[in-house]
């Protein structure tokens, strides 16, 4: 990725509380324009990187960039292009829907209307209701709309859709999307691997307060050792000679009897063709053939294991 | 996007914006109402109808006197100090303190919207508590609006050392000692009973406290003879009280819990 266009720049940025260090080395860019998906376990220091990009806490050591700006000591003219989503809180309890948002509104030149807005969220119906009395999912809502309605260039979103069902957390996506065509960069931690997957034009996968793998889905899972043919067909087949009708650097496995799984190089429909013609040969019916890519959740399993195996 | 339009509100919106939402959300909370409205109205009309407290004043109209500027002071604190502390003491715990860290509204551009909005209450407050003391027969005397700057000046003390105990402790914590504060002050911090009517050596203790600093500076406001030295000294202690709540806020004031 060219650092040039990034919205938000760490060089080897640390961060400690304490004896607890949260952050070490942390190298992370988080392209303009494009939509940021920041993975990692629980305690891998996703939230600290947020808070320092939001200007909430200053870094322990390393170059802090966001918008060309160091945030710590940014003014309110670079607070008004940045819109922040907290992960807890953030929102007056004793206020409306309708109160928090236009407020927030009322701190920027150009916002968005908060009536549109708050339609748009689907919160007009609760919008007189105090935030306090408000569902998990709306609260959610409250707090990206208050993050969004100041028109800003780059949103920090902290777990954006956590606590939500599955029908208005495509909402958000969509939402978040609409970000994204807008010309925003947007930065979003997750635990979602789905969600990841779903929106993020870049991952960057964190653990033990460092950066352990970035780049797009497609970077990240085109090892091409790991796509895999599944297939069913009758118990004990004799694998070796199936093996023998296919090009050298593949893997047969039965997984349990009658449950096949082909790796190696490309699962090309050549190869496809090969398996089904050797079992046809055979007199044996293979079935519910599926080729999958390695998907984003066995990367990030593996690459959190690597680290976990390293440092203990 | 329009990009050349983004930026932040003027800094005058954005104080005047976040006062209006401070103070709704202030006179929307009903414990607050029942702190800052009833409890000195009640005061007022009771301690004026009955001589439940002896006062040095032998008709309604005399304890009248003495009861109107206690009850403003109490007024006063039970807004500045007591309502602003709780207040500000939930908004940390509810992060909302730190959210708003992250848009244009500076924390100085917070703290000075809080004591607007409180300014705005007690405008409340003082009329309905005005509008009281009239009709039990209270008559304002022609120095009263010296009371004005007394009151904002006791206002900037209080609000000064309601900001610094919300700042510095927990928000269950900020609760219980705003209330406890308010209780000790309104029982022996020279309130209702003016600080010279303590018996020595608590008589000079009392007078410097912030609270009965208010309230005998305001009772020479609503005085025929108001004395100016009293005045002058009233208005350097509570002058002392907001510095050295400024100083607190300044080193030790947490934005988050």
């Amino acid at each position: 990725m060219n650092n040039g266009a990034a919205a938000i720049l760490l060089e080897d940025v640390g961060k400690a509380f304490g004896d607890k260090i949260a952050l070490k080395e942390l190298n992370l860019a988080a392209p303009a324009g494009r939509i940021t998906g920041l993975l990692g376990p629980n305690g891998a220091g996703k939230t600290t990187a947020l808070e320092i990009c939001a200007g909430l806490r200053p870094a322990s050591s390393g170059h802090v960039r966001v918008l060309g700006t160091n945030p710590w000591q940014a003014g309110a003219g670079h607070r008004a292009q940045v819109g922040v989503m907290l992960q807890s809180g953030g929102i007056w309890s004793g206020a409306s829907a309708e109160q928090a948002v236009t407020q927030v509104a009322r701190l920027h030149r150009n916002p968005i209307d908060p009536q549109h807005l708050l339609g748009k969220v689907h919160l007009d119906h609760v919008g007189r209701t105090p935030y306090r009395r408000l569902s998990g999912g709306e609260q959610q809502r409250v707090k990206l709309a208050c993050a969004i309605v100041g028109r800003p260039r780059l949103a920090i979103l902290d777990e954006p859709s956590s606590g939500l069902d599955p029908g208005t957390r495509r909402d958000i996506w969509q939402l978040i999307r609409g970000l994204r065509e807008a010309g925003t960069t947007v930065v979003l931690s997750t635990h979602a691997l789905e969600e990841a997957e779903e929106l993020s034009d870049w991952i960057v996968i964190m653990d033990n307060g460092r950066c352990v793998a970035s780049g797009t889905t497609r970077d990240l899972t085109s090892d091409p050792d790991s796509q895999t043919l599944r297939f069913r067909a009758s118990a004990h087949l004799n694998r070796a000679a199936l093996l023998r009708a296919l090009p050298t650097g593949f893997e047969l496995s039965e997984d349990t009897p009658g449950q096949y799984r082909l790796s190696g190089s490309e699962i090309s429909p050549t190869i496809i063709a090969s398996v089904t013609a050797w079992c046809a040969e055979h007199g044996v019916l293979a079935a519910e053939m599926t080729v999958s890519r390695r998907n984003l959740e066995q990367v990030f399993l593996e690459v959190t294991a690597q680290t976990q195996q390293a440092t203990s | 996007m329009r990009a050349s339009t983004q930026g932040p509100a003027s800094p005058a919106t954005i104080v005047r914006s976040q006062a209006g939402l401070e103070w709704r959300l202030m006179m929307a909370n009903g414990e607050q109402i029942l702190l800052t409205l009833i409890i000195p109205v009640v005061l007022l009309v009771g301690l004026s109808l009955t001589e439940f407290v002896s006062l040095d004043a032998d008709s309604r109209i005399g304890r009248l006197e003495i009861l109107v500027p206690g009850v403003v002071a109490l007024a006063v604190m039970s807004s500045a100090f007591t309502a602003l502390a709780i207040s500000t003491g939930f908004d940390r715990r509810s992060e909302a303190i730190k959210f708003l860290g992250t848009t244009p509204l500076s924390r100085t551009g917070l703290l000075m919207a809080k004591t607007i909005a409180v300014l705005g209450v007690l405008v409340v407050q003082l009329s309905v508590i005005f509008a009281t003391a009239l009709l039990l027969g209270w008559r304002a005397d022609g120095t009263v609006l010296l009371a004005v700057p007394l009151i904002v000046l006791g206002t900037l003390a209080f609000a000064a050392l309601g900001l610094a105990l919300a700042g510095v402790l927990r928000a269950e914590a900020t609760l219980a000692a705003a209330n406890a504060v308010y209780v000790l002050l309104l029982l022996g911090g020279g309130v209702i009973v003016p600080s010279s009517d303590f018996p020595e050596p608590w008589s000079g203790l009392v007078s410097a406290l912030p609270s009965a600093a208010l309230a005998d500076g305001l009772r020479q406001t609503m005085s025929a003879m108001p004395s100016p030295a009293t005045l002058l000294g009233c208005s350097a202690i509570l002058l002392f009280w907001a510095v050295v709540g400024g100083l607190v806020v300044r080193k030790w004031f947490k934005w988050t819990s």
